[in-house]
């Protein structure tokens, strides 16, 4: 069963609060059209929602992205917080998940084994329906678009070890929040949450030699330095060397969880509940030298790793590999050298600032042109959330959609390399896709979603795809049998492309 | 689903005839000894001092006081192969083929690129142009490139949803989803549904062309899947009333099936992750062993489902670096340079571990660190290639351009 979201559900937030400490984001005329709207919605949304391309437009599509560049000021869909309400695993904190984990894993009699088993079922239900809900509901989509992309790009993966209970805290705490704001702050919520530490192994990154590794078979563990660099900040080609990621390893040691009782006054103990601590005993104290810095020693340890991450935050090289990237999902795939340039300029000059580096985007011509409409084929997550839009429709049961994304090759929270899912038409177009793109459309078009009926409105689903469709389309959809056009018009060229 | 339901499906979906790309005359075909090559990579970087390990090196227990294995003939030791190396013991299914002659390696094997990056080095040993990261190609489409014609969908085959980025370029190439689901039909197999897609699917652009190869392949592959093998004993233990396990021997039982009825496949590739080993990589036992095992009963699978087709069959086994030699602090390796490759095949020189071992003292490591790199990986794979799918003189030079593979290569494979 599945229930068509009502249109009244506050799909467009006219009014809002902050007007007066944004300057207002300046277009050019091209955008300001029914298509401009629409192209809009294509890329700074998970797609339009029937109606939501006129909205968009009467009301001015500059002022809609002006309301998107400030989330916090778009009142949230109560469908939304409906459905979130009803997955209580969502706001438990990671200590308090890692705890229950490690209580019903000790418990080695069948029925704590099934218990264990359902909890683990039920919170990865609950982390995977959230995430799903929110890019298919929520008012502030361009922030959800984002918070995918950022996932992404720090990603981190459900099936090592215990990050299967930290995921979705992972993504509300250390990356939603973030994502509008300065990227030194993303950074430093990514590399202190237990979910990154634990993924690249960071936790367990030891100065040879130290307090804590004297009698252990215990040391140095790159993995972490390695990906922050390459993955996270400067890029691939940023001008550091294989000495560098190894001071940096150095740098890093102690950074980690905790992960033995600690001591406290009155007799008081912490048991271990792998939340993010320093441990000084791991830290190596001595100098090191770093992308051309020289970090000396601290007797405290850590302000050297706040110092990294803030030489990393502000290098040149990670405004132009992150501006790239960001250009690459939100432009084309191989974005025009020129507005990766000025991107990256902003980035410099505000600081890191998230919010103006994607308004230099967005305003740029380059956002603008018609040959970067309807040119980003999309992601699978990408291709089943804008179908659901298109046709008004979410899921009451989400299994389904899982299964689909599964089958498509982009599992929520399942990609196991820190390089996260490809964002690019090369990696997604290719027989088996169309194969499953257009037997998925099919299903939906003709009613079936797994098990449920469902109902997709044919004239619904066409107005999201703008004026003019390609001439193939309306030529296959002149010749279709009548119960088939709907599928078509899902598994057309127009709706593979945002 | 078992089988019998996808007999059931197939032969509503295709009421189609199959005209020449029938499979019937396919198998008839498959006695022309036609050449085929099958690449597996290994995603993460493989730890090839853990799977040919040189248990004749000092140094190699002086590097790795928890995760070396023990020689051969103790507990939980190493596989005899040659005296100076010996095979993990968790790869005891592949021991066969080593002893008669059809399993070899290469170690210290690699790429002449530094880079320590995983992404950047399988973009290079797939692209085929190591430090060059603009070729969008990957060297197995320019294999296929140089393969007599016809050019068919099914010609390549990639398991799983996505394109690797070594079949990518202008030759088609099909791919297929990994694990039972392969078999199960789809909307878009049943003939209404596919015609209405094929109008809007008919022109030469990338979807139009992407939706003919998948519908054409399709075809193939469940008329391949469903049918019968030729050997008796084969097809009852394949009937089984059972489909296919998951994972990788499900998966190379499945390729080999396909390849053995249908020899317009030609290259096949398929990747497997999991190796980037950092932590308790562990030894006899352990993570390491818990990824080689299932690796080693699939490439057996592999083999026995490819049957009299294995004579023909070259599988190729690589990864985009080695590991450091000695073991870091958390009873794992970090990211190193040279590898072992592994060549398993009819043609395949086996029972020896080819290349020239640089050893593991100090002053022999790559950057103080990794096992050196004495064998270009384009000279191995461009030389075995060349010779085993027969084709010209300068054909390696097209799969590999830039590269110089003269005719010192080592001779892996017999033409």
């Amino acid at each position: 069963m599945l229930k068509n979201l009502t249109l009244a559900a506050g799909v467009i937030f006219f009014g809002f609060a902050h007007a007066e400490t944004a300057p207002p984001v300046m277009l050019p005329p091209a955008a300001m059209t029914m298509e401009g709207a629409r192209h809009a919605l294509e890329r700074l949304s998970f797609g339009p929602r029937p109606g939501e391309i006129e909205q968009v437009h009467e009301m001015g599509v500059n002022r809609w992205i002006a309301q998107q560049l400030d989330p916090n000021a778009i009142p949230e869909s109560p469908a939304l917080q409906t459905a979130l309400a009803a997955l209580p695993n969502l706001t438990r904190s990671d200590a308090e998940l890692y705890r229950q984990e490690a209580r019903l894993r000790q418990d080695k009699s069948d029925e704590g084994k099934s218990e264990h088993q359902a909890f683990n079922k039920a919170l990865a239900d609950d982390m995977a329906t959230a995430h799903l809900d929110r890019a298919l509901m929520s008012n502030r989509q361009l922030q959800e678009v984002l918070t995918n992309f950022w996932f992404n790009h720090f990603n981190v993966f459900l099936g090592k070890g215990f990050d299967h209970v930290w995921v979705g805290n992972y993504e509300n705490e250390a990356i939603r929040p973030y994502v509008l704001g300065r990227f030194r702050y993303l950074l430093e919520a990514t590399a202190r949450h237990p979910a990154m530490l634990f993924y690249l192994d960071n936790w367990q990154n030891t100065a040879p030699g130290s307090r804590a590794a004297r009698g252990r078979e215990e040391g140095l563990n790159e993995n972490y330095a390695r990906e922050l660099m390459e993955l996270h900040t400067l890029g691939v080609d940023g001008g550091y060397s294989q000495q560098d990621v190894t001071e940096l390893a150095r740098i890093l040691t102690g950074w980690g969880l905790r992960t033995r009782p600690e001591r406290g006054p009155y007799g008081f103990v912490r048991q271990p509940d792998f939340t993010f601590a320093f441990d000084p005993n791991r830290h190596d104290y001595g100098d090191k030298r770093f992308l051309g810095y020289t970090i000396k020693g601290d007797s405290k340890g850590w302000p050297e790793i706040e110092q990294a991450l803030s030489i990393l935050a502000a290098h040149p090289a990670t405004a132009k590999h992150l501006s790239f990237q960001l250009a690459q999902y939100f432009v084309a795939d191989n974005p025009p050298p020129a507005l990766v340039e000025r991107m990256a300029k902003t980035w410099m000059q505000s600081q890191g600032d998230l919010a103006a580096v994607m308004r230099t985007m967005i305003e740029s011509p380059e956002f603008w042109r018609p040959e970067n409409e309807g040119n980003k084929y999309k992601t699978p997550f990408e291709y089943v959330v804008s179908a659901l839009r298109a046709g008004n429709v979410a899921p009451t049961d989400p299994h389904p959609l899982f299964g689909e994304l599964r089958q498509l090759g982009q599992p929520i929270y399942g990609i196991e390399t820190p390089d996260g899912y490809k964002q690019v038409e090369s990696a997604w177009l290719n027989p088996d896709a169309m194969a499953r793109r257009l037997s998925f459309a099919t299903a939906l078009g003709t009613g079936h979603l797994g098990k449920d009926s469902v109902f997709f409105d044919e004239a619904s689903v066409r107005s999201t795809l703008g004026e003019k469709l390609l001439p193939q389309t309306d030529k296959a959809l002149a010749a279709a049998d009548p119960r088939l056009r709907t599928a078509l018009l899902l598994g057309s060229p127009d709706f593979m492309y945002r | 689903m078992n089988r019998r339901r996808f007999l059931l499906a197939a032969s509503a979906a295709f009421a189609l005839p199959f005209g020449r790309s029938g499979w019937l005359l396919r198998a008839a075909e498959s006695e022309s000894g036609q050449r085929r090559l099958v690449v597996i990579f290994l995603r993460g970087a493989v730890d090839g001092l853990s799977v040919v390990a040189p248990y004749g090196d000092d140094d190699y227990y002086a590097a790795r006081r928890s995760i070396a294995l023990r020689p051969p003939g103790r507990e939980d030791g190493l596989l005899a192969l040659d005296g100076h190396f010996g095979l993990h013991p968790a790869l005891q299914p592949l021991m066969g083929y080593w002893q008669n002659g059809s399993l070899g390696f290469v170690q210290a094997c690699g790429s002449p690129d530094p880079t320590r990056s995983h992404f950047d080095a399988q973009l290079y040993m797939e692209n085929g142009t190591p430090g060059r990261g603009a070729t969008s190609e990957g060297w197995l489409n320019r294999l296929l490139a140089t393969l007599p014609g016809p050019h068919e969908p099914t010609q390549a085959l990639s398991f799983g949803p996505q394109m690797p980025r070594i079949l990518a370029g202008p030759q088609p190439v099909a791919n297929i989803a990994l694990g039972p689901a392969a078999e199960k039909p789809l909307a878009i197999d049943r003939p209404g549904v596919n015609e209405a897609f094929a109008q809007l699917y008919g022109g030469d652009d990338k979807m139009s062309q992407a939706f003919k190869q998948s519908s054409q392949a399709r075809q193939q592959m469940q008329a391949d899947m469903a049918a019968p093998v030729m050997d008796e004993k084969e097809q009852m233990a394949a009937n089984n009333g059972a489909p296919l396990p998951d994972g990788f021997p499900g998966d190379a039982a499945r390729l080999g099936h396909m390849m053995r009825q249908d020899p317009s496949i030609r290259v096949a590739f398929m990747a497997l992750g999991g190796w980037d080993t950092h932590v308790s990589q562990g030894n006899a036992q352990g993570q390491l062993a818990g990824r080689l095992k299932p690796l080693g009963e699939g490439l057996s699978k592999l083999v026995t489902s490819l049957g009299p087709a294995f004579r023909d069959t070259l599988i190729i086994v690589m990864s985009e670096f080695g590991r450091t030699v000695h073991e870091n602090g958390n009873g794992g390796t970090d990211h190193g340079h040279g590898n072992v490759m592994w060549l398993l095949g009819g043609t395949v020189m086996g029972g020896k571990v080819h290349g020239t071992w640089p050893g593991l003292a100090a002053d022999r490591l790559y950057q103080q660190r990794d096992l050196a790199v004495t064998s270009d990986f384009r000279g191995v794979i461009g030389s075995a290639v060349t010779r085993h799918l027969r084709l010209p003189e300068g054909a390696a030079a097209a799969l590999f351009p830039g590269a110089s593979i003269g005719g010192g290569a080592p001779v892996l494979v017999r033409a």
